[in-house]
């Protein structure tokens, strides 16, 4: 890895999207504006601090799997990716400079999320804060890489964004959202037990309701975190120099 | 400096095959280091994928491809070879100078390369502009400017001058002449049989084959045509009656 490079990469995917004011604007308001609806239609405190946090684990997975998987795409169509693999830049630190700048966009999205419903929308945290901020910067990191992995199997922008509900919905209903994990067919347990997005959503909740973290809340992290280690090796190995 | 004697590059038998289809059947030839040497032929006889092939990012079934002196792919080479692409490739949601910006950084280019660059391809007056924003010949010449970054020893141009206008290829190829002048090598590719005329070497190329490799003069000679589109029927011809 050259850092060098990785920084320079990270500050033109920034750039980028700096170029590209509505895009901003739409990664950074949307979840807060969903949080905000989400809070009018369950008009339930309780109820509300039970699904906030899934809202959390969601939506940075969600926006940076779809940003991702679709700007590598077009560097892969527009031959970037190709000049890319004829200069000195290693594969990883393509895939690093792509999480660290969709990392920041997680962080500035999921603050203004938190902020929103910690003051106005009355959210309780019986813990610190910095948990929550852990997991959904983690969860955005998870979705940069399995965007990253994903479009090596996308040929066209219309491709890459039907991998969205492939990747997220079957890990949305074996989360353990709508039915806890522990009450499901013992198959799908088993699947949800590989789904990464099962300990990030179990950690987000943990994170949320409890006031010390026990060692559930790191096995969480530890296999969310692995999970982005796989991602992104196997993602680093659909990126070849040498292509047919 | 790599290592400056012989050929800047040389193949040997190099077969490629897209799909189930061998698209170069077993090419062999030398590019002289210093001079401008032309890759002709018509749309779809291999031009790209040999100019991929000399890169180092195109798969190959075969043979051995050279490149100032080491295996064509090898790290060290990736600072040494500029390559611009058939499409342009070019961020087009960054301006002219964002691009060539990150390139340089990406390539350890020093940092007043991209005011030079821009300049040799005229695009200074453009710089601030989107990719976007850019007609079809600024994206090229853009594209271009990014492979110049860092002084490259070998130029690998993949019709580098298609839809410009009289005036901006006839600039391009003075830059190309120049470049060659002070010791880069360039070859570059083209359809258009009448730039043959302002390369020192050519290699024409047909269906995967070499057709020829001789000096513009000497082909002109053997053809009997100072034409050049007439030469590559003549070539044509030539070869279908042996």
């Amino acid at each position: 890895m050259n850092a060098t490079i990785t920084l320079a990469t990270a500050r033109r995917i920034m750039t980028q999207l700096r170029n590209d004011r509505r895009t901003v604007a739409l990664m950074s308001l949307v979840p807060t504006l969903v949080i905000t609806l989400l809070y009018f239609v369950i008009d339930d405190e309780r109820s509300f601090t039970a699904w906030a946090p899934i809202l959390l684990c969601v939506f940075p997975f969600l926006v940076m799997f779809l940003v991702t998987s679709i700007s590598t795409l077009r560097e892969r169509t527009s031959g970037t990716l190709e000049r890319l693999m004829a200069s000195p830049l290693r594969q990883l630190d393509l895939l690093i400079g792509y999480g660290l700048a969709f990392g920041f966009m997680a962080v500035l999205q999921v603050s203004l999320a938190l902020a929103v419903s910690l003051t106005w929308l009355g959210l309780e945290l019986t813990g610190p804060l910095w948990p929550l901020v852990l997991v959904a910067l983690l969860n955005a990191l998870l979705g940069t890489a399995l965007g990253l992995l994903c479009s090596a199997f996308a040929r066209t922008e219309f491709q890459a964004v039907q991998f969205m509900p492939v990747v997220m919905i079957p890990q949305l209903l074996l989360g353990g959202i709508l039915v806890p994990r522990d009450q499901m067919a013992t198959v799908l347990e088993w699947i949800s037990n590989v789904l990464p997005m099962s300990y990030a959503i179990e950690g987000m909740k943990l994170a949320v309701v409890s006031d010390d973290l026990s060692g559930d809340f790191w096995r969480d992290v530890l296999v969310v975190g692995g999970s982005i280690l796989l991602a992104l090796g196997l993602g680093a190995a659909t990126l070849r120099r040498r292509t047919p | 400096m790599m290592n400056s004697t012989g050929p800047a590059v040389s193949v040997r038998d190099l077969r490629v095959t897209r799909g189930r289809r061998e698209v170069l059947h077993g090419l062999t030839f030398e590019v002289p280091r210093g001079q401008i040497t032309g890759l002709l032929g018509p749309s779809g006889c291999g031009k790209t994928t040999l100019i991929r092939s000399i890169v180092g990012v195109q798969v190959v079934a075969g043979g051995e491809v050279t490149v100032l002196g080491q295996p064509a792919g090898s790290p060290a080479l990736r600072r040494t070879i500029g390559y611009s692409t058939q499409n342009p490739a070019i961020y087009r949601d960054l301006s002219v100078r964002e691009n060539l910006r990150y390139f340089a950084a990406v390539l350890g280019a020093p940092k007043d390369d991209v005011d030079r660059v821009l300049e040799e391809v005229g695009l200074t007056p453009y710089q601030r502009q989107l990719g976007g924003t850019l007609s079809g010949g600024q994206l090229s010449r853009a594209s271009l400017a990014v492979s110049l970054l860092g002084s490259p020893e070998l130029l690998l141009l993949d019709e580098p001058t298609v839809g410009l206008d009289p005036v901006l290829r006839k600039e391009l190829w003075e830059l190309f002449q120049g470049l060659a002048e002070r010791g880069t090598t360039v070859l570059v590719t083209s359809h258009v049989m009448d730039e043959a005329a302002r390369c020192q070497r050519l290699l024409i190329l047909r269906e995967g084959e070499i057709l020829a490799d001789d000096t513009p003069r000497a082909l002109r000679e053997r053809t009997r045509t100072l034409d050049m589109e007439e030469a590559f029927l003549r070539l044509i011809e030539e070869r279908q009656a042996a």
